[in-house]
């Protein structure tokens, strides 16, 4: 993998996400930003996709189930080329193809509607199972938040993954302690979420969420393990790179338009500085 | 459409689960997209045999409804045609986020099949019984929601519902059940059947599921007192046959629902909707009136709520005398 290379699309995709909940005025910053290493990693690295034909059946699927990190897919999916990225610029207007949270019917490139928390790690896993059934190569990668897995549903899918052997599906928690009211070691304490994860039966691995060629080595290693699904739990920094959003970990912001300008401008240089 | 009304009031020497599982296993030998998912309930509908065949598209999701729900929505994102069974409170009540987001709203279908329709839970009690289960699914758009009443017609439902491409909801019964058509009757989702019709019928009822015997009762004994009434076995709830409600209550003048679920959000209210925008109607309404499910058989439930022949006479001379 080209580091260089990847880490300048994150950095343009944390540009990019900025620009598209500025478009609004206010959105779910804090959760899309820090996923923005992981989304270079997998559509400038690893995942094989089409944007010309973003239903291809033997395509690599992501799905969101954090649906309201919406907007990092959408910077992402314009920069790939599955349309012209201003077209993001309209999300959440009246009839936009980008709404809050990801919908498969509206935006080319999402694989499954999310939005309601947990049920995005079950249609992935029943995507994955599909997959195997059909006899395709590809994988599933089934992005959760932290404050997402209090959601009992999230458990029952691993169950199944696991009850199931599917392989060929990679769980990432997004794993960057805080959820809408607060730190989610105050609202629901998970204790260790890599270990409980582990003791469902899954392939767990805990990286920096920040560390691009970390994020690529535990899905090469996801790859190579047979037999059991993977989960990888991804330490990241809500908010990461948002100027107004990282210091408070906001889950949703509306900053003032200079604060917008501040943000805009530091993912900007972020991104000068990286290409150098 | 052939009809063949056997309508002796006797039961079915067969389950009438069977014309769910073995009707599915013909499918899923036909065309390889056809999946099931079950919850821990194939020993209550027959369908073991399914993944012991066909064990690459026939799986357990054990006691998680809600996940299979979810399972059966991104199998169908793969282009599967999915059936989902559990007991119709589950089907419904538990994993109705579930089907709504994941799979409805989504444009994905799964066709969702509840057992032990309204009262048929009987010894399983009123935690199982699902009174209300066709009433959620009524208020999903564009779901195709069914309530059969015999073995004939299920078997029909679950062959046509594959074609769906939407969400459908199928409540059933599993065990004993009135035989009410020959086996070469043909069913089109979205038509009622009239059982009974003439030229001088003082009421229609409409009905469907294990009513439908009972309103062919009611129509014996308004027959034997020189009361003609016209009979419709509406087992498609939604999309309701419009066109044949109003023109039974055209020529009629007054209806009489008969449900085995709450008159609240069921049949009733579908015909009334219809009859409210259309052509207003008198109508009563025969089911359970706005009350949880109890223990007990399945007769005596069904005395104990009014489900009855004679609370389907009763209603009809109420709705005649209102016109």
């Amino acid at each position: 993998m080209d580091t260089k290379r990847i880490e300048k699309l994150a950095a343009q995709i944390r540009l990019e996400t900025l620009k598209v909940i500025h478009s609004r005025g206010f959105g779910h910053v804090g959760g899309s930003m820090d996923l923005a290493d992981l989304m270079a990693v997998l559509y400038g690295e690893v995942m094989h996709f089409d944007p010309k034909n973003p239903r291809d059946p033997d395509r690599d699927w992501l799905v969101l189930s954090k649906g309201h990190a919406g907007p990092v897919a959408y910077a992402t999916f314009g920069i790939m080329g599955f349309y012209p990225m201003a077209e993001a610029y309209t999300l959440n207007q009246p009839h936009t193809k980008f709404p809050s949270h990801t919908d498969r019917k509206l935006t080319p490139g999402v694989d499954l509607t999310t939005g309601s928390l947990g049920q995005g790690v079950s249609a992935a896993t029943g995507a994955a199972l599909g997959d195997r059934i059909d006899g395709r190569k590809n994988h599933v990668f089934c992005v959760i938040g932290d404050g997402e897995a209090d959601e009992g549903q999230v458990w029952e899918a691993f169950h199944f993954a696991y009850a199931h052997k599917l392989d060929n599906i990679v769980f990432i928690i997004d794993n960057n302690g805080y959820q809408l009211d607060g730190k989610t070691v105050d609202i629901l304490d998970h204790g260790d979420i890599a270990r409980k994860a582990e003791g469902f039966g899954l392939y767990t691995q805990e990286v920096n969420g920040h560390d691009v060629e970390a994020i690529y080595q535990a899905i090469q290693n996801a790859y190579s393990t047979k037999g059991v699904p993977s989960c990888i739990v991804l330490d990241t920094i809500k908010g990461k790179g948002a100027t107004f959003a990282e210091p408070k970990r906001e889950h949703s912001s509306q900053p003032s338009e200079e604060a917008w300008q501040e943000a805009i401008a530091a993912a900007e240089k972020a991104l000068r500085e990286v290409r150098k | 459409m052939k009809l063949e009304l056997i309508a002796k009031h006797e039961k079915d020497s067969r389950a009438c689960r069977d014309a769910f599982a073995l009707t599915l296993k013909d499918m899923m030998a036909a065309d390889k997209s056809v999946c099931y998912v079950d919850c821990d309930l194939m020993g209550c509908v027959n369908t073991k045999q399914l993944m012991a065949a066909y064990p690459d598209r026939a799986y357990e999701a054990g006691i998680a409804e809600a996940n299979a729900a979810g399972v059966c929505a991104g199998l169908a994102a793969t282009g599967k045609k999915v059936y989902l069974h559990t007991f119709g409170t589950f089907a419904s009540r538990r994993i109705y986020d579930q089907i709504y987001m994941s799979a409805a709203y989504a444009d994905l279908p799964v066709h969702v099949f509840g057992s032990d329709a309204g009262v048929c839970a009987a010894f399983n009690g009123g935690t199982h019984m699902p009174l209300e289960d066709a009433a959620m699914y009524l208020s999903i758009p564009k779901a195709v929601v069914t309530d059969p009443c015999d073995y004939a017609q299920l078997k029909a439902v679950t062959e046509q519902v594959a074609d769906c491409d939407c969400v459908t909801y199928t409540r059933f019964v599993r065990k004993d059940i009135i035989r009410v058509y020959g086996d070469d009757t043909e069913f089109t989702l979205g038509k009622g059947v009239v059982l009974h019709e003439s030229s001088h019928d003082a009421a229609t009822i409409i009905t469907s599921g294990i009513m439908v015997d009972e309103a062919l009762k009611a129509y014996e004994a308004l027959d034997a007192e020189g009361i003609a009434v016209r009979v419709v076995d509406m087992f498609t709830w939604k999309p309701l046959d419009e066109e044949l409600v109003l023109r039974c209550a055209a020529e009629t003048g007054a209806i009489v629902t008969a449900e085995n679920h709450n008159v609240v959000c069921g049949l009733g209210s579908a015909v009334a909707n219809c009859l409210a925008k259309n052509h207003p109607t008198v109508q009563e309404f025969v089911g359970v009136q706005d009350m949880f499910g109890q223990v007990g058989p399945q007769s005596f439930l069904m005395d104990e709520y009014g489900l009855r022949a004679s609370n389907i006479v009763a209603a009809v001379k109420k709705a005649i005398g209102r016109k």
